[in-house]
C-alpha cells in the first residue's frame, strides 16, 4: 500500500491529462446526463424574462470570444429563444471584437432556424460592435442611438422601426449581459443597470462567476455561472416550454462529462493528499 | 458540407490539436499555433475597430459622404464639425511613433486617462463601494415575509465572514486573544472563498475541454467526408 501510495505521489502528470481527457470523452460519446435543477439566482432571470410585457425592450450583449462559447453559447441562445418566444424586443450587441461571430451565429442558430418570421429592425437589431469598453456603455447611457449609429448591416438605426422611442439606457427594461471578462457584467452594472435603474442579469464563465456574486440581489437581478449556471436556464426553459427540448439541451448534455471530470478531479486530489501525508514526503517536510 | 466550413473545420481540428500537444511537452507545432493566433488576434482586433468604429463613429459623422461606399446609409446624414476633436486626439496618440514629436502624445494620454479616471472614480465608488456597504447591511434574522432559517444562516454568514475578513487585513492591533481568533476565522472564511473560486476554474476548463472534444467528435466524423 505504501509503494502504491509513492508512486501516487510520483505519477507522471501526463496520467492524469489522459485520465481527465477520458473522462470528457467516454460520458460524451456515451450520452450521459444528470437532472438539472434550476437554483433562484438562475429562476430568478428566467421569471424576470417571463414576467416582461410583449414588446418590451430587452439589451442581450455577446461579450465573449470564441474561447468560451462552450459555456456562453448556450446561455445566450436560451435566453434569446426565451425573450423571442415571449415576443420581448431584443437588442444584440457586443462590446467585444470577438463578440461579432457570436452574435453571427446567434442569428444563423436561433433566429433563422427558430424565429424565421421575426422582422429584422422591427422585432431584433444586431447593433455589432463597438469599441470603447466601458466608455461604450457610458455613451449610451445619454444617447443609445448615438453609441450604435448603425447596425451590423450598416443601416442607420434612427430609421428602423425598433428604435422608435430609445433614446437612452433607461428606456430598456432589462439588460441581460453574457460575458467572459472585461468589459462585461460588472461594467453592465456600474455604468449601465446601477446609474439608469435598469434591472441587469448576467451569465458569465465559470472563473467570473465568484467575482460578481456580492453583486446579487441588489445589483444582479440573477446570474448564470458557467455551464451549469446555462444548463440551469435551460432546464428552466424546457420545463416551461417543452417545444425547445431538442434544441436548447446543449448545456444540459455538456453536464454530463463536466460531472464525470469532476469526479476524476476529486478522487485524485483525494489520492495525492493521502499519498502525501502518510508517504515520506509530509515526515521529511516536517523534520 | 461546402467546401468552405470544410476548410473551416480541418485548420480548426489541426490547431486545437498543436495546441494540445503542449500537453505533452512544448513542441514547434504548439509554437506555431500559439504565435499564429497572437497575430491574428491582433489584426482581427485592429481591423474590426477601424470598420465598426472609426467608420462609424468618426469618419462617418465628420464627413458621411466619405463613407458612402461602406455606409450608404449614413452618407446623407449632415456633418458634425466637432468630430474634428477627437480625430485630433487619435493623430496626437499615433505622434508616439515618431521619437521627435512623441511628446505631444502625452496631451491625448491625459485626457484618456483623465477621463477614464474621472468616470472610473464615480461609478465604483457607488457601485463597488457605497451599494457593497449597503448590501452587507441586512437584517440578521429574515423573519419577512415568514421566518426563514436559510436567510438568517445565509445573513449571519456574509455579516460575520465580512468582519472576519476585515478584521484580518487590519494590521494596526496584533492579532491576540479575541482580535486573534476573529482574524484566523477570517483566514478560513478566504480560504473557503478560494477554495470556491478554484472549483469554479476548474469547471470552466473542463466546459472548455468538452466544447473542444466536441468538436474533435464532429471532425472525425464529418471532417472525412471530402465535400462533394
Amino acid at each position: 500500500m505504501s509503494a502504491f501510495l509513492d508512486r501516487v505521489g510520483r505519477m507522471d502528470r501526463r496520467l492524469i491529462y489522459v485520465a481527465i481527457a477520458l473522462a470528457v470523452i467516454i460520458p460524451l460519446v456515451a450520452g450521459l446526463t444528470f437532472p438539472v435543477i434550476t437554483t433562484p439566482i438562475v429562476q430568478n432571470i428566467f421569471d424576470k424574462l417571463d414576467s416582461l410585457p410583449e414588446g418590451s425592450r430587452v439589451i442581450l450583449t455577446a461579450d465573449f470570444g470564441p474561447s468560451t462559447v462552450p459555456e456562453n453559447m448556450p446561455m445566450i441562445q436560451a435566453v434569446l429563444r426565451h425573450a423571442l418566444h415571449k415576443k420581448l424586443k431584443v437588442y444584440l450587441l457586443t462590446l467585444w471584437a470577438t463578440g461579432i461571430p457570436q452574435l453571427d451565429a446567434l442569428e444563423q442558430n436561433v433566429l433563422a432556424k427558430d424565429f424565421p418570421d421575426r422582422v429584422a429592425g422591427q422585432d431584433w437589431v444586431n447593433l455589432g460592435y463597438k469599441a470603447g469598453n466601458q466608455g461604450v456603455i457610458n455613451s449610451a447611457f445619454s444617447d443609445f442611438p448615438g453609441a450604435f449609429p448603425v447596425d451590423s448591416k450598416g443601416h442607420d438605426v434612427r430609421t428602423l422601426p425598433i428604435m422608435e422611442g430609445v433614446k437612452r439606457i433607461a428606456d430598456f427594461n432589462l439588460i441581460v449581459c453574457i460575458a467572459s471578462g472585461f468589459p462585461g457584467v460588472k461594467e453592465w452594472i456600474q455604468f449601465g443597470g446601477d446609474p439608469a435603474h435598469v434591472p441587469v442579469a448576467g451569465g458569465v464563465t465559470a472563473v467570473e462567476a465568484p467575482l460578481l456574486y456580492p453583486y446579487y440581489p441588489r445589483q444582479l437581478l440573477g446570474l448564470m455561472g458557467g455551464l451549469q449556471g446555462a444548463a440551469e436556464y435551460e432546464a428552466a426553459l424546457v420545463k416551461q416550454y417543452p417545444e425547445y427540448a431538442s434544441r436548447s439541451e446543449e448545456a444540459i448534455q455538456r453536464m454530463g462529462p463536466q460531472t464525470v471530470a469532476h469526479l476524476v478531479i476529486i478522487a485524485f486530489i483525494v489520492l495525492g493528499n493521502v499519498a502525501f501525508f502518510t508517504g515520506g514526503e509530509w515526515r521529511r517536510r516536517r523534520t | 458540407m461546402t467546401l468552405g466550413p470544410w476548410l473551416e473545420m480541418w485548420i480548426g481540428a489541426l490547431l486545437t490539436l498543436m495546441i494540445l500537444s503542449f500537453l505533452f511537452r512544448d513542441n514547434p507545432f504548439y509554437r506555431f499555433a500559439e504565435h499564429l493566433f497572437v497575430g491574428v488576434s491582433a489584426a482581427y482586433w485592429m481591423v474590426e475597430a477601424f470598420w465598426t468604429t472609426l467608420i462609424p463613429n468618426l469618419f462617418g459623422k465628420l464627413y458621411p459622404p466619405l463613407v458612402a461606399f461602406a455606409l450608404p446609409a449614413l452618407a446623407k446624414n449632415p456633418p458634425q464639425v466637432s468630430r474634428i476633436i477627437p480625430l485630433l486626439f487619435g493623430i496626437l496618440l499615433l505622434l508616439r511613433l515618431v521619437p521627435r514629436l512623441a511628446h505631444w502624445s502625452r496631451m491625448a494620454m491625459a485626457l484618456a486617462i483623465g477621463f477614464a479616471a474621472g468616470t472610473n472614480l464615480v461609478r465604483y465608488l457607488e457601485s463597488d463601494f457605497t451599494s457593497q456597504i449597503g448590501q452587507s447591511i441586512r437584517p440578521l434574522v429574515v423573519s419577512e415575509p415568514a421566518f426563514s432559517l436559510g436567510g438568517t444562516v445565509s445573513a449571519l454568514v456574509v455579516v460575520l465572514g465580512t468582519l472576519s475578513g476585515l478584521v484580518y487585513f487590519f494590521f494596526s492591533k496584533e492579532h491576540k486573544g479575541v482580535f486573534g481568533k476573529v482574524s484566523r476565522a477570517g483566514i478560513y472564511v478566504l480560504m473557503i472563498s478560494f477554495g470556491a473560486a478554484f472549483g469554479y476554474t476548474v469547471m470552466a476548463r473542463i466546459s472548455l475541454l468538452t466544447g473542444r472534444m466536441e468538436f474533435l467528435r464532429r471532425w472525425i466524423t464529418q471532417g472525412f467526408i471530402f465535400p462533394g
